[in-house]
């Protein structure tokens, strides 16, 4: 879209909802907010760029394809149930972890990584749809 | 039990999730998405061997996702019935995916068969071994997007039809389902099969139990294609590639008939009596359709898609007896329909690629040229007619004799006619297509599938769909193991307490070992 409002306002605006998208996702952890809101956001950034800067340039800042992190954040989410079986529980179980340096820290734990997989998901799977609705390159 | 027997119930269902999840983050590298499906299949076919192992040997068990106890947690639950049909899909996948390797081009496969086929694996193998009603709905969900998915893959017209047809009336049953469930939820407060099995039995007498028994035989029954809302079925399965439709035949309607027997057999144990009522007469009414839409037909697909419904209706007239001879019935004639299913529609493909059609009238001739698919394709038809000594067999004959000592003479009916139908349909065909001299008039290619593919692939699709063959011939002639597993799985619907105690029984060990971990700081 050539608009000089909004081409001048996304790199700014972009990054701060990457960075709200990622604050949404920890916060989760504890308080509304999680995986598939934080996903939905961070999707959005990489919509709101590709509206303003084009689809070439979206797909570049993303590096990868959406679908290859759609599939890790699958994966993610997944392996965070198996790896209770190290630890001799039922599937899905959470596993923390309190470093002695840090006994506070909370998010050292498979819930997180499993909100970590979804946030993915939802990233690679929205920002897949959203690219795919802004027509072919 | 242990916690090693609590991971046997995870791996069917997680083992295909990771290689889905793989699969589709190596989207674009159909090769390496290949190699993956085959170690995934192959990992599950294992695991669900060993869980079928375990279960014969210590009854049914079950476990709680992340040790949450029953009835509030999620949980899985395996007894004869789920572990020997989780066994039956993954042998049956196997196969299929071999035959689908070969079938299928690159471009095919890099639109993303392979991840979408893990995925519909993972929803299958989950709504045989979950415990929990809504569970299950959401595992109807995970297959019919991955189906949804399959369906349209290649992208012709008549395909985009015929899974718009299968994807509405599809959504309408699982919203019905979802209907049922939440009306069985908001009079008990429970969604675990096995709290749920108690808490109907006592609910007063003015709950609508009978509403919401026929709710979830017309939501299932839909999903199972079952008249007289089976017309989804016909017009969806014949148009998708080969082996997706051999998949979809081998396993989305048994899901749905699995489900009735949960439903029925563990959630309504007594109560429902007008849908049991309608079941039988439901599922006659199937068996004929079926047998006489697939007599109408002049495409082999399509007449196979008739058969699959027909072969519903059998299953469900078991169900509809009720009892333990009919179960057993029942339960062997659905791993035997699995094998015979997707080997009728691999033979349809292998059809199509020597013949060029699947249209009846255009084909002749294709027993010289192609002996192999004739043979395969003539035992699995017979198989499906019920014709000794061969797999199909011996489920007839366990529900004839069942519905003869309960005075369901109806049934009784409806499966020697839909099978004597049946015989009739693979002998139309394999005169026609296979036995006929080739005339001018009808298209003729003595080659065999060698001529569209390479020798390598051929043998890929002759082994797969050999495989298959001589299953059906060999648990016909050998039916011991399948009867005793059937009878095991029987015994279990009827008497249910042994199933709904592991539900109850797994998570009161668990939770108390978790106390520690549960605890964690939030």
């Amino acid at each position: 879209m050539n608009s000089l409002i909004l081409r001048t306002a996304t790199p700014l605006l972009s990054g701060l909802m990457l960075l709200f998208s990622i604050y949404v996702l920890l916060r989760g952890h504890n308080e509304p907010g999680g995986g598939f809101i934080g996903g939905l956001i961070g999707a959005s950034a990489f919509a709101v760029y590709a509206i303003a800067e084009g689809l070439a340039a979206a797909r570049r800042a993303l590096v990868v394809p959406p679908i290859t992190i759609a599939g890790t954040g699958l994966l993610l989410a997944a392996l965070s149930g198996v790896i209770s079986i190290l630890f001799g529980d039922p599937f899905l179980t959470g596993q923390w972890w309190f470093p002695s340096f840090a006994p506070d820290m909370k998010l050292a734990s498979t819930v997180v990584l499993f909100d970590v997989g979804v946030y993915l998901v939802v990233v690679g799977a929205i920002a897949g749809i959203a690219f795919a609705l802004q027509g072919r390159e | 039990m242990s916690d090693m027997a609590a991971w046997l119930l995870v791996w069917p269902v997680a083992i295909p999730l990771i290689g889905s999840a793989l699969a589709i983050a190596l989207w674009g590298r159909p090769n390496a998405q290949s190699a993956i499906g085959l170690i995934a299949i192959t990992l599950q076919l294992v695991a669900s061997l060993a869980l079928l192992g375990h279960v014969w040997t210590n009854g049914p068990i079950a476990m709680s996702m992340g040790g949450w106890p029953a009835p509030f947690g999620i949980a899985l639950a395996a007894d004869t019935l789920g572990a020997g049909l989780t066994v039956a899909a993954s042998a049956v996948a196997l196969a299929i995916l071999v035959y689908g390797l070969a079938d299928t081009n690159i471009e095919q496969r890099r639109a993303g068969i392979i991840p979408l086929l893990l995925a519909l694996m993972m929803g299958v193998a989950g709504a045989f071994l979950t415990a929990d009603i809504f569970n299950l709905y959401v595992w109807f969900e995970v297959t019919l997007i991955s189906s949804f998915g399959l369906m349209v893959l290649g992208g012709r017209r008549e395909q985009l039809d015929g899974a718009v047809k299968y994807a509405f009336l599809n959504l309408l049953a699982t919203t019905l389902l979802l209907i049922a469930i939440a009306l069985l939820y908001g009079m008990t407060g429970t969604l675990s099969m096995a709290d749920l099995s108690g808490k109907v039995a006592n609910l007063p007498d003015d709950a609508p139990v009978e509403t919401i028994a026929l709710l979830f035989l017309v939501s299932l029954g839909m999903k199972s294609a079952l008249f007289p809302l089976h017309f989804w079925l016909p017009a969806a399965y014949h148009t998708p590639l080969p082996t997706v439709s051999a998949i979809f035949a081998a396993l989305l309607t048994k899901v749905g008939v699995y489900s009735l027997l949960r439903v029925f057999m563990i959630v309504f144990p007594d109560g429902g009596e007008i849908a049991r009522e309608a079941m039988v007469w439901i599922a006659v009414a199937t068996m004929i359709v079926g047998a006489l839409g697939a007599l109408a037909e002049a495409d082999i697909r399509r007449v196979i898609s008739y058969t699959v419904m027909s072969g519903v209706g059998v299953m469900v007239g078991g169900l509809a007896i009720g009892t333990e001879l009919a179960l057993i019935g029942t339960t062997f004639y659905i791993i035997h329909s699995i094998i015979v299913s997707a080997a009728l529609f691999m033979a349809a493909g292998m059809v199509a690629r020597a013949g060029g059609g699947t249209r009846i009238g255009d084909l002749a001739g294709l027993y010289k040229g192609a002996p192999f698919i004739a043979v395969a394709f003539l035992i699995s038809g017979l198989s499906l007619a019920g014709v000794p000594p061969l797999a199909g067999f011996w489920p007839k004959v366990y529900l004839v004799q069942a519905g003869l000592q309960a005075g369901e003479y109806a049934i009784v009916a409806g499966v020697l006619a839909s099978g004597f139908l049946t015989l009739i349909l693979v002998g139309r065909i394999f005169a026609l297509v296979f036995w006929r001299e080739a005339t001018d008039g009808a298209r003729v290619t003595a080659a065999d599938t060698a001529s569209t593919s390479s020798a390598n692939d051929s043998t890929l699709l002759k082994s797969a769909l050999g495989a298959l063959a001589a299953l059906t011939f060999v648990i016909g002639v050998y039916s011991v193991p399948v009867v005793d597993m059937s009878s095991r799985a029987a015994a279990e619907l009827l008497a249910p307490e042994a199933y709904i105690e592991a539900v109850f029984q797994s998570p009161a060990q668990t939770a108390a070992a978790d106390t520690d971990s549960a605890e964690a700081p939030r």
